[in-house]
């Protein structure tokens, strides 16, 4: 922990160096020779992300104060959650921001992670035709739900791309007692981005499981209604959609940036990256929730679930 | 609002873009493809020149080859260049992944074979009776390869353009190694106009995505335009 500070103080002091450097022109780190700590001004930080945090347009927000501030240049590449943490498994990426959290767990436990923390969250919703069909619509409980559209055998797209919002699918299914491998042709792997789906599910009348964020940004675009809501609409708990950040271990790849990621998971779950969430709207709702920030230390959000003795369930 | 002048209207009223990000993607676009075209061209000028100009054992396996080699699929090819530039992959110390010159790489892939395939036809069709005269007047093996590309300069130009056609249309590996990225001061870093394409019609954006679209045929239609009048300006002193 104390290396990890000392990283990351380094990274802030160099960052407001380089900012106070910026008033005056900036780019040109061979003039700061007074400065000791690691320069960072030109780095590239590369973060890996869901479709759905990516697609309502949420990063940008984020991204711009950062880069702003530290003379750095933050690329971001969406894929699922399942290829971005691949991406991070190879090295490819300095920081990951996902929603899955059996598939952050793994990712940590295989040594590839350090420093999980919770970021933010939002909800899962069951969407679909405003006929519906199924009729899972005011449906309270996501089994029942799921049941029904499986008994009415109703068209349902699954992202089937080992997403975050995949993943979740799947353990919806599976706590209903239902086995996908037993569907019929009503149940269709779309095998695309959270957006793609959407499109898909809209033309095809069909429902699709969505997260909320990106439901929103798009509602205007597609013919399809909340049938099912999360718990941020009261919904049931099982909806919740829960996003983590997780910087590359350096000790693996020793080539990433960890400053710098280190840097931008502090300045993301610090009280400014925190407002630039909770005050992210899209159709004048609010698409994610803070979570970063809280009384109680929650020492769980660093390591994989189910760590620790029995002592840690109070 | 001006509903008489029909669909298009609102599309340019409501723009739905910043001119410096459409800018920076079409900088972007033409940068990577004319880039690995250029490569391509160097690199495989020489072997249609090479292969059309000599008779060996197995050339007409190596020109079915090529030929195969036009027609490869680019996700694949995406995916093998995501491979090695990865930095687990043979290329990774020099940390290619997700920039513009593993774009370049894969669309040199993609476009090299069209390049030579179709110069290598216009080179073979180039009648023999034309280098015999060329040799007969006393010219150099040089000379010959002179004037050979000179009578099949239109073949060869149309080679060029066919091999940009290839790269600056193709999605599928920029995509995977490029990542797509645009930077969060709006201007593209790896998105080009066919990515961003993709990603418009990820978002349900397809009006957007038709306007990226008629950018693009432009542009390749300008290309096309700007080279075969080069071609023609050759025809002259030809």
């Amino acid at each position: 922990m104390a290396i990890q500070r000392r990283g990351f103080i380094a990274a802030v002091g160099t960052g407001g160096a380089v900012g106070l450097a910026g008033c005056t022109g900036l780019g040109d780190d061979t003039g700061d020779s007074d400065n000791t700590g690691p320069e960072i001004s030109g780095e590239t930080l590369t973060l890996t992300t869901t479709t759905s945090t990516y697609d309502t347009g949420l990063l940008d927000e984020l991204n711009a104060p950062f880069e702003d501030r530290y003379g750095v240049t933050v690329v971001t590449v969406a894929q699922g959650t399942g290829a971005a943490l691949e991406t991070a498994r190879n090295g490819d990426s300095d920081v990951v921001m996902v929603h899955a959290r059996s598939l952050e767990d793994e990712f940590m436990e295989d040594g590839f992670g350090v420093n999980r923390r919770d970021l933010m969250f939002n909800d899962f919703v069951i969407v679909g035709n405003s006929d519906d069909p199924a009729g899972v619509g005011g449906e309270e409980d996501i089994e029942a739900a799921l049941t029904a559209i499986a008994d009415a055998e109703s068209e349902f797209v699954s992202r089937g791309d080992n997403s975050g919002t995949h993943t979740k699918e799947l353990e919806l299914w599976d706590a209903a007692g239902l086995t996908i491998e037993e569907f019929g042709e009503w149940y269709i792997d779309g095998g695309g981005g959270m957006g793609e789906i959407l499109n898909q599910a809209s033309m095809q009348e069909a429902y699709t499981l969505a997260d909320r964020g990106t439901y929103l940004d798009m509602q205007d675009e597609i013919d399809l209604e909340i049938h099912v809501e999360g718990p941020v609409k009261d919904g049931p708990d099982e909806l919740m959609n829960t996003y983590g950040i997780v910087a590359v271990n350096p000790a693996v790849h020793e080539h990433v940036n960890y400053d710098l990621a280190m840097a931008y998971i502090g300045y993301i779950t610090s009280v400014e990256g925190q407002d630039i969430i909770e005050s992210y709207t899209s159709a004048g709702e609010q698409l994610f929730f803070a979570e970063a920030l809280s009384e109680d230390p929650e020492f769980q959000q660093y390591v994989p679930e189910g760590w620790g003795s029995s002592t840690d369930d109070e | 609002m001006h509903f008489e002048l029909g669909m298009l209207t609102p599309l340019l009223i409501d723009f739905p873009f910043e001119w410096n990000y459409i800018r920076s993607i079409i900088y972007v676009s033409l940068y990577v493809s004319i880039t690995a075209v250029i490569l391509s061209t160097l690199f495989s000028l020489p072997i249609a020149l090479l292969v059309g100009f000599k008779e060996f054992r197995g050339k007409t396996l190596l020109t079915s080859i090529i030929n195969t080699g036009m027609g490869f699929p680019s996700v694949v090819v995406g995916l093998v260049v995501l491979f090695a530039v990865s930095n687990q992959g043979p290329l990774g110390t020099w940390d290619l992944v997700f920039t513009t010159e593993a774009m370049i790489i894969s669309q040199f892939i993609l476009a090299a074979p069209v390049i030579t395939g179709v110069s290598l036809a216009a080179v073979d069709s180039v009648e023999q009776n034309v280098r015999d005269a060329a040799y007969a007047m006393g010219g150099t093996r040089f000379d010959v390869a002179l004037v050979t590309i000179k009578e099949a300069r239109y073949g060869i130009a149309t080679a060029v353009l066919a091999g940009f056609g290839r790269a600056i249309s193709e999605v599928g590996s920029v995509l995977i190694v490029g990542g797509n990225i645009a930077g969060s001061d709006g201007t593209s870093v790896t998105r080009t106009l066919t990515t961003a394409i993709q990603l418009e019609a990820r978002q349900g954006r397809f009006e957007t995505a038709m306007i990226l679209g008629a950018i693009l045929v432009v542009l390749v239609l300008l290309v096309n335009a700007i080279v075969v009048r080069l071609g023609n300006g050759g025809g002259r002193y030809g």
